[in-house]
C-alpha cells in the first residue's frame, strides 16, 4: 500500500502545483488545500502503514501489543491538519479581503503596492 | 517606549530628568570602589551569571583602561544629563531623549567593561544605534535624518567588519574572552590571519572614531542636540574606536602594518581636521573638527606604541574628554541664551555670563595647552613622546606641532571671541544661564585645573593604570607640570608664539582655507550622496529582475528550483535504485478497496485541477479529503481520521460561506500552458520518487518505541498519540495552538480591521 | 442564516448533543481516540451549525463569551498548565498528576496538569474556529 500512497501523493502534488500556478487566487487556495493533504499523507506513509492496529494500550497492560501503528507521525499529522486549517482560513480571508478592496481575483492585477512599470517588469 | 515616560510631569524633565541624573551618579559611585585595586595594578574580573543553566555569563574586565573610560562615561554622563534637564527638559519628546541617552550610556559602559569580544560587539552596536537615534532626535528636520543615517551606515558598516575580525580573532585565539586574548599577542601576531584581522579591526575603529577618510560623518552629526554632541560625539562614543585600538594594542599592536596604518591615518586626520576647524564660523563646528583632530592624535600615538607615546595618549585622552565636553556644553549654553553660535555675532559676553565665561575659559586654556592646566601636561607629553620616537619622529612631532598651534587658535575662536571685546547692543539683554547648565562645564573646567596643579591625582588613579593596561606591562608614569627647559618645553613656547600670530590673523586664515577648500577637487559629502544614489539604483535594478511582482513567476521560480535541486540530489546520490522486491510484493496483497481509494483521490485531485466550475472544484476537494480520512481509518489512525473529517467539514463550510461573496466568474480564465503542466508533473513525480526512496530505507523506531514504552507507566495515558501531543511534546503543541490563535486573530483583524464593529460584537460580553 | 423550521428545531438539540459529545471526546482523549483537538473541532462544528440555522448574532449570544476571548483564555490555560510544572520543581511542561482517593489496586480519580493542558487546546481550537467562521459569515 505504501507504493500506492506514493503514487497518490505524486498525483495530488502535481494537481496542486498546477492549481498554484494559476492566476486566479481562488485556484491557488484550492492548490493549498490539496498540497497540505498531500503533505500529511506523505508524513503518515513515511512512518509506514499498519492496518487495523491503532496505537492504544489495552486496559490492564503496561505497553501496547506488539506492532501497533507508528504513533509519532500520527501526532505530527494531527496537529498539522489543524494548523493547515488555520493557514487555509487565513488565506481565504486574505483573498476575500483582497477581492473586496481591489475588485479582482487575478493575481496579475493586484498591483497596488508595486504598480506596473516602476519595477521594470 | 516614549508613552511610559510621557506620563511623567514635563516641568524641567520631572522624574525622567531625576532618573537620568541618578543612574550615572550611582554607577560612578559604584565604580570608585575599584580605583584602589586598579591603581595597584590589579585587573578585576567580575562575572554576572546570566543564564547559569546554559553557562552564559556576562563578564566584566575592570582594568586601568576600562575604569578610566567608565569613570569618564558615568561622570560626564551625570553632568550632561543634569545639563539636559534644562536644555531639553521642556521639549515634548524629552522622555524619549532620556531613554536614548540612558541606552547609549549603558551600551558605552558595557562596551568598555566587557570581557567578551561578542558582548563588546553587541554593546558597540548599541552605541551605534543609540547614536543614530540621538543624532536624528530632531526627526522633523531632513538634515538631522540625513546625518543620522550617514553616521549609522558608516559606523555600522565598520561594525560588521569588526564582527568579522572578532570572529576570526576568536578562532585564532580559541577564546572570545579578552582576558585570554590579550595574553596571546605573540601567537596572534605570528598567525597568517593576522593581517586580515588587523584590517577588519581598523575598519571598525576608524569608522567609529571618524578617522580619515571616514571623517565626514562626525561634523554632520552635530545636528544632534548639544548635550549629545558633548557626550557622544566628543567625550565618549567617538572614542570607542580609540578605545578598541588601545584595548587590542597588547594583542594586535607593535607590528609594522599596525604602526604605519595608525600613524599615517591618525596623523593625516589630525592635520586635516585642525585646518578645517579654523575654517568654520559656527563654534560648534569648530569644536567638532577639533574633536576629529584629537581622535587623530590619539590614534597616532597609540600607533606609535612606545611607552612614552601610550602614556601621552592616555593623558591626552583624559585632558580632551574634560575640556571638550565642557566647551560643547558652554557653546550650547551660549546658544541657549543668545540664539546663535556664529563666531562673528558673539562678542563681549563675559560681563553678562561670567560663570559661563569662567567655565569656558578654563576649558579653553586647557585646550590651548597653557599652564597650569592639565592641557599643558598633555601637550608636553605628546611632544616628548614624539621627539623620542625612532621612526617617523619628524612626521609625528610635526603633526602635533601643527595641530597644537591650530588648537590654540581654535580655543581662541571658541572662547576669546565670543566672551571678550565689546558687547553688541543686540546681546545687551543676555542673562547668565541656569545653574544646572553651568555646573557641568564649570566642574569639568575646574577638574582640568585641579589635575593640572596636582598632577599626581590624575597620574595615580587614571593615567598610570590605563597606560599599563594599554602597554601590556607596568611602566613608570610620572606626570608633572614643569621640571626643566627641554626640547618639548621650547616647542611649547613656539606653539604659543605661532598660535598667537595665527589667532591674530584667524579671519584671513579662514578666508584662505575657504578658498583652498573651494578649489580642492575632493568633496566627501557629495561623494557619499553619489555612493548612496548608486546603491539605491543598484537595488532597484536587481529588484526589478528578481521581484517581478507576478505571483506566477515566483511560483515557477520556486517550484522549478525545488524540482531541479531534488532531481540533481537524487541523481548525484544515486538514490534512484530499483524498487525493492519487498515493497513491490505488497502490491500483490492489495484489495479492491485500496485501488478504489487510489482512484477516488487521484480522480478528485485531477478534477479539482482541471475543472472550470468552482462548485465542482470544492466537491472534488471534498472527495480528496474524505479519501485521505479513509486512509487514516484503514491504517490505524482513528484520532487523525476524526480530525481530518471534522476539518474537512469546516473547510467546506468556510469555502461555501466565502463563495457566496466572491464573484461567480468562471475559473477558465487561464491560458493553458504546456510548461505549467510539465512542471506540475515533474514536481509530483519527484515527490513520488523521494517517498519511494524513503520507504526503501530502514525506519528508525527509537522515538516511537520510547513513547510506546513510557506512555502508560510514566504518563498514565493509553492513547499514545494523545500522550505525545499533550505530555511528551506539550511544548510543541503549545506552539502549534499559539499559531492557530494567531491565524484566527489575524483573519479576524483582517475582516474587522477597516470597519466599525457590528452590533452583535458588543453582546454577550 | 437559513429559514428552515426543521433545521431550526433540530439544531437546538444537535448543538447541545455535539457540545456534550465534544466534552466527552476531550475527557476520554487520554486513553481512547479523542482529545482537545478533536473535542474542540467537534464543539466548534456544533456552533457553526447553530450559526447556519440561527444566524451569527444568536450564536454570539449563545456563546456568551467572544470566541476570540475563548481562544486566548485557552492559550492562557495551556500555558498555565505548562508553567505549573515549574512550581513543583520540574522542567516546563512536565505532566503533574494527582490521584484522588488512590488505593493499592485502584488509581482513583486522576487529575493532572496534562488534562488542564488538553482543556486549553480544546478552548483554543474551539475559539479560533468560531472566531474565523463567525467573522467570515458576518461579512455578508
Amino acid at each position: 500500500m505504501e507504493l500506492l500512497v506514493a503514487v497518490m501523493v505524486g498525483v495530488m502534488v502535481a494537481a496542486s502545483v498546477h492549481l498554484m500556478l494559476a492566476r486566479n487566487v481562488l485556484r491557488f487556495i484550492f492548490g493549498l488545500i490539496l498540497i497540505s493533504n498531500a503533505a500529511n499523507l506523505t508524513i503518515f506513509a513515511a512512518g509506514r502503514l499498519t492496518p487495523e492496529r491503532p496505537p492504544l494500550i489495552p486496559e490492564g497492560a503496561d505497553a501496547p501489543a506488539a506492532q501497533v501503528a507508528n504513533a509519532l507521525p500520527q501526532a505530527l499529522v494531527l496537529t498539522a491538519i489543524v494548523i493547515g486549517f488555520g493557514l487555509f482560513a487565513f488565506a481565504l480571508t486574505l483573498v476575500y479581503r483582497t477581492y473586496q478592496t481591489l475588485g479582482t481575483l487575478n493575481s496579475d492585477e493586484m498591483r497596488l503596492a508595486e504598480p506596473r512599470g516602476e519595477d521594470g517588469s | 517606549m516614549a508613552t511610559t515616560g510621557a506620563e511623567v510631569p514635563r516641568v524641567y524633565g520631572g522624574a525622567a530628568g531625576w532618573i537620568s541624573i541618578l543612574i550615572p551618579v550611582a554607577i560612578f559611585a559604584w565604580l570608585t570602589q575599584f580605583l584602589e585595586p586598579v591603581a595597584a595594578g590589579e585587573t578585576v574580573l567580575l562575572g554576572v551569571d546570566w543564564v547559569p543553566s546554559m553557562d552564559i555569563r556576562l563578564s566584566l574586565m575592570i582594568d586601568g583602561l576600562s575604569l578610566t573610560f567608565a569613570l569618564l562615561i558615568s561622570g560626564i554622563g551625570a553632568l550632561v544629563t543634569l545639563y539636559s534637564t534644562q536644555y531639553l527638559g521642556r521639549h515634548p519628546e524629552y522622555p524619549r531623549f532620556v531613554l536614548f541617552l540612558m541606552l547609549f550610556m549603558l551600551g558605552m559602559l558595557g562596551l568598555v567593561l566587557a570581557d567578551n569580544l561578542i558582548a563588546l560587539f553587541v554593546f558597540w552596536e548599541i552605541t551605534t544605534i543609540s547614536s543614530y537615534l540621538l543624532i536624528g532626535f530632531d526627526s522633523d528636520s531632513a538634515k538631522s535624518r540625513r546625518s543620522a543615517l550617514q553616521a549609522l551606515l558608516l559606523t555600522a558598516t565598520g561594525g560588521l567588519a569588526l564582527l568579522a575580525g572578532m570572529i576570526m580573532l576568536g578562532a585564532v585565539a580559541g577564546s572570545f574572552e579578552l582576558s585570554v586574548i590579550l595574553g596571546m599577542g605573540d601567537e596572534i601576531r605570528a598567525h597568517p590571519l593576522y593581517l586580515p584581522i588587523l584590517i577588519l579591526f581598523l575598519a571598525g575603529a576608524f569608522t567609529k572614531s571618524a578617522q580619515f577618510p571616514f571623517h565626514f560623518w562626525l561634523p554632520n552629526a552635530m545636528a544632534a542636540p548639544t548635550p549629545v554632541s558633548a557626550y557622544l560625539h566628543s567625550a565618549t562614543m567617538v572614542k570607542a574606536g580609540v578605545f578598541l585600538l588601545a584595548r587590542m594594542n597588547p594583542a594586535l599592536g607593535g607590528t609594522e602594518p599596525w604602526f604605519w596604518a595608525l600613524v599615517i591615518a591618525g596623523g593625516f586626520t589630525t592635520v586635516f581636521a585642525s585646518l578645517l576647524a579654523v575654517r568654520q564660523t559656527d563654534i560648534k563646528q569648530v569644536l567638532a573638527y577639533t574633536t576629529l583632530m584629537a581622535l587623530g592624535a590619539l590614534t597616532l600615538f597609540i600607533g606609535a606604541g612606545t611607552s612614552d607615546a601610550i602614556k601621552a595618549a592616555m593623558v591626552f585622552l583624559v585632558v580632551h574628554s574634560l575640556y571638550k565636553a565642557a566647551l560643547f556644553l558652554m557653546i550650547g549654553l551660549v546658544d541657549h541664551e543668545t540664539g546663535t553660535r556664529e563666531v562673528e555675532e558673539l562678542h563681549g559676553l563675559a560681563r553678562k555670563m561670567p560663570v559661563t565665561f569662567v567655565a569656558g575659559a578654563l576649558a579653553a586654556i586647557s585646550m590651548a595647552g597653557i599652564p597650569p592646566l592639565i592641557g599643558f601636561i598633555g601637550k608636553e607629553f605628546l611632544y616628548k613622546a614624539g621627539l623620542a620616537l625612532d621612526t617617523a619622529q619628524l612626521w609625528v612631532t610635526g603633526t602635533i606641532f601643527a595641530a597644537s598651534v591650530l588648537m590654540f587658535v581654535a580655543a581662541g575662536i571658541s572662547v576669546a571671541r565670543p566672551f571678550l571685546g565689546r558687547l553688541p547692543d543686540r546681546l545687551a539683554g543676555t542673562h547668565e544661564g541656569p545653574a544646572a547648565m553651568w555646573i557641568g562645564p564649570l566642574t569639568l573646567g575646574a577638574l582640568g585645573l585641579v589635575f593640572g596643579l596636582s598632577s599626581d591625582l590624575a597620574e595615580t588613579w587614571l593615567v598610570a593604570p590605563a597606560t599599563w593596561a594599554v602597554y601590556g606591562a607596568e611602566t613608570k608614569v610620572d606626570l608633572y607640570l614643569f621640571r626643566e627647559v627641554n626640547a618639548a618645553f621650547l616647542l611649547s613656547l613656539a606653539t604659543f608664539a605661532a598660535g598667537l600670530v595665527l589667532y591674530a590673523a584667524h579671519r584671513r586664515l579662514r578666508a584662505g582655507m575657504a578658498r583652498a577648500i573651494e578649489i580642492s577637487p575632493i568633496r566627501f559629502d557629495p561623494a557619499w550622496d553619489r555612493l548612496l544614489d548608486g546603491l539605491k539604483a543598484l537595488a532597484a535594478w536587481q529588484t526589478g529582475i528578481l521581484q517581478s511582482g507576478v505571483l506566477q513567476r515566483y511560483m515557477v521560480t520556486i517550484l522549478a528550483t525545488l524540482a531541479a535541486a531534488v532531481a540533481v540530489t537524487l541523481w548525484a546520490q544515486d538514490a534512484l535504485a530499483p524498487i525493492e522486491p519487498g515493497l513491490a510484493a505488497q502490491l500483490a496483497g492489495l484489495q479492491l478497496t485500496h485501488y478504489a481509494i487510489l482512484g477516488f483521490i487521484c480522480a478528485g485531485a485531477l478534477l479539482a485541477a482541471y475543472t472550470s466550475s468552482r462548485m465542482t472544484a470544492v466537491a472534488a476537494l471534498g472527495v480528496v479529503g474524505v479519501g485521505v480520512a479513509l486512509i487514516f481509518i484503514m491504517f490505524s489512525a482513528p484520532d487523525v481520521a476524526i480530525t481530518q473529517l471534522l476539518v474537512e467539514t469546516l473547510t467546506i463550510v468556510l469555502v461555501a460561506v466565502a463563495m457566496l461573496k466572491l464573484p461567480t466568474l468562471s475559473l477558465r480564465t487561464e491560458a493553458r500552458r504546456p510548461w505549467h503542466a510539465a512542471l506540475s508533473v515533474a514536481v509530483g513525480g519527484l515527490v513520488t520518487l523521494v517517498l519511494v526512496g524513503v520507504l526503501q530505507g530502514g525506519l528508525d523506531r527509537r522515538l516511537t518505541d520510547y513513547f510506546e514504552a513510557a506512555s502508560w507507566p510514566e504518563a498514565y495515558g493509553r492513547n499514545i498519540v494523545n500522550v505525545i501531543l499533550v505530555d511528551f511534546r506539550a511544548l510543541d503543541t503549545f506552539g502549534e495552538i499559539a499559531v492557530v490563535v494567531i491565524a484566527a486573530l489575524a483573519a479576524f483583524a483582517l475582516l474587522r480591521g477597516t470597519r466599525t464593529p457590528r452590533a452583535g460584537q458588543e453582546e454577550g460580553e | 442564516m437559513m429559514n428552515s423550521v426543521i433545521l431550526n428545531a433540530a439544531t437546538r438539540l444537535l448543538v447541545s448533543l455535539l457540545v456534550l459529545f465534544s466534552i466527552y471526546m476531550l475527557l476520554r482523549g487520554h486513553n481512547l481516540p479523542g482529545g482537545g483537538f478533536i473535542g474542540g473541532l467537534t464543539g466548534a462544528t456544533g456552533f457553526v451549525l447553530y450559526a447556519i440555522a440561527h444566524g451569527t448574532e444568536a450564536t454570539r449570544a449563545a456563546l456568551r463569551v467572544e470566541p476570540q476571548n475563548i481562544a486566548m483564555i485557552g492559550l492562557g490555560v495551556a500555558l498555565a498548565a505548562g508553567v505549573s510544572a515549574a512550581i513543583f520543581g520540574d522542567a516546563f511542561f512536565t505532566g503533574q498528576w494527582l490521584f484522588l482517593g488512590a488505593t493499592e489496586d485502584d488509581k482513583g480519580l486522576p487529575l493532572s496538569s496534562v488534562l488542564v493542558f488538553d482543556i486549553g487546546v480544546y478552548l483554543v481550537v474551539f475559539g479560533s474556529i468560531l472566531t474565523l467562521v463567525l467573522a467570515l459569515e458576518e461579512e455578508v
